[in-house]
C-alpha cells in the first residue's frame, strides 16, 4: 500500500498549486510507469482519504499507465515489454535493454474557476 | 475550468532528500546498500552473519526499518555492529527524510558500508529511492521460483540478487527452480548479479563478500 505515500506526495503537489492558482482543484491527471506498481484503486481510496477535510476534497484523479519499453540489441526496434513473457516484439529474441520507466507523474491539474 | 500543466515527478520530495543522502554518502565515500525482500526471506540473518565473517575487514552499519518493534536492530546489535532502528508505525517502507536522519546517527567515519535493512515489502520500498548506490534484492527458495516475473519492479532495479535458504532445496521439499528465478531475473536485468546462498550454514556466502569487496573498493 505504497500509494498512501504516493497519495500524500501528489496531494501535498497539487495544495501547494491551489494555494498559487487560489482555486479549488476538481482533477489532476497522473502518468504511471509499469514498475511503479501502481493500484488505481487503491491510490485512489488513499487520495480519497488524504483530502478529505481540505481544498482537495473530492478530487477526482485520472490514471494513466505507461508501458515499459525496451530496445532490442539484435534488431535494435523499441517495443513494449510484456512483463510475464519479455520478448522482443519483432525477433522474439531476450536480448534487450530496459529503457528507462515512465515513473509517477502529476502531469496536469483541473482547477475550478468563478 | 482552469488546465495547469504541472509536470513534475509526484516523489519529488523524496528524491530531494535522497539527493541529501546521495551528497552525504559521497562527502564521506561510504558505500550504501538498500535491501529489499518479502517478510521472512532472511534478509537480518544475511547481515548478522555478513557483519561476523567480515569483521576483520568490513566495518558495516545498519539502518533497520521495521512497521514495529526493534527485534531486527537487537540481532544486529549482538554483533557489536552499529545499528539505527527506524519504525515506520505502519507504512509499508522507507523513505529518504528516515535515511537522512537516521545516517547522521551512524559513525559513518569509521564505517566501510552502510546496508538498510528496508521494510519487509517485495513492491513498496523499489519505488522511494533512498540515496543508496544500489539496491539488493533478496528472495528465499521458499517463497517461490516465479516471484521476479510477478514482482518485476524491484528485480528490474536492483544491482544484486541473493536467492537465499538454498540449504533448503536439499531433500526435495521445495519446489524452487533457481534457473527458472535467474533466468527471468536476467530477462529483466541483464547486469543483476546473482549469489545463491544459505545465510544459516554460510554456503556461497563468500561471492557476496568478494561482491561487496569489489563494490567498496570501486567506489
Amino acid at each position: 500500500m505504497h500509494e498512501a505515500g504516493i497519495a500524500q506526495s501528489l496531494l501535498a503537489i497539487i495544495s501547494e498549486e491551489a494555494a498559487r492558482q487560489n482555486a479549488r482543484p476538481i482533477s489532476a491527471k497522473i502518468s504511471c510507469g509499469t514498475l511503479s506498481g501502481v493500484n488505481d484503486e487503491a491510490l485512489r481510496f488513499a487520495a480519497e482519504a488524504i483530502a478529505k477535510d481540505t481544498p482537495c476534497e473530492g478530487i477526482k484523479l485520472e490514471i494513466e499507465h505507461k508501458p515499459l519499453q525496451a530496445q532490442c540489441r539484435d534488431c535494435n526496434i523499441t517495443f513494449d515489454v510484456e512483463l510475464s513473457q519479455p520478448r522482443c516484439s519483432a525477433c522474439g529474441g531476450e536480448n534487450f535493454k530496459l529503457l528507462p520507466d515512465a515513473g509517477l507523474i502529476l502531469e496536469e491539474v483541473e482547477f475550478q474557476t468563478d | 475550468m482552469k488546465k495547469v500543466d504541472i509536470a513534475k515527478k509526484i516523489l519529488s520530495e523524496n528524491d530531494k532528500h535522497a539527493f541529501e543522502n546521495v551528497m552525504f554518502l559521497g562527502q564521506h565515500k561510504k558505500l550504501c546498500l538498500n535491501m529489499i525482500s518479502s517478510p521472512g526471506s532472511g534478509k537480518t540473518t544475511i547481515l548478522t552473519r555478513t557483519i561476523t565473517d567480515l569483521k576483520s575487514k568490513i566495518r558495516v552499519g545498519v539502518i533497520e526499518g521495521d512497521i514495529q518493534t526493534d527485534i531486527d536492530a537487537e540481532r544486529i546489535s549482538r554483533t557489536k555492529a552499529p545499528v539505527i532502528q527506524i519504525n515506520t508505525n505502519g507504512a509499508c517502507h522507507l523513505s529518504a527524510v528516515q535515511v537522512s536522519a537516521a545516517l547522521k546517527k551512524l559513525p559513518v567515519q569509521d564505517l566501510d558500508l552502510i546496508i538498510i535493512e528496508n521494510v519487509g515489502n517485495l513492491v513498496c520500498p523499489s519505488d522511494f529511492d533512498l540515496g543508496e548506490h544500489g539496491k539488493i534484492v533478496v528472495l528465499s527458495a521458499a517463497e517461490g521460483d516465479d516471484k521476479p516475473i510477478k514482482y518485476p519492479g524491484i528485480f528490474a532495479k536492483a544491482k544484486a540478487l541473493l536467492i537465499n535458504k538454498i540449504d533448503l532445496l536439499e531433500g526435495g521439499l521445495l519446489d524452487f527452480d533457481i534457473e527458472r528465478a535467474t533466468t527471468d531475473a536476467r530477462r529483466l536485468n541483464k547486469d543483476i548479479k546473482i549469489f545463491s546462498v544459505s545465510a544459516r550454514n554460510g554456503e556461497g556466502m563468500n561471492a557476496w563478500y568478494d561482491w561487496l569487496a569489489e563494490s567498496i573498493k570501486a567506489l
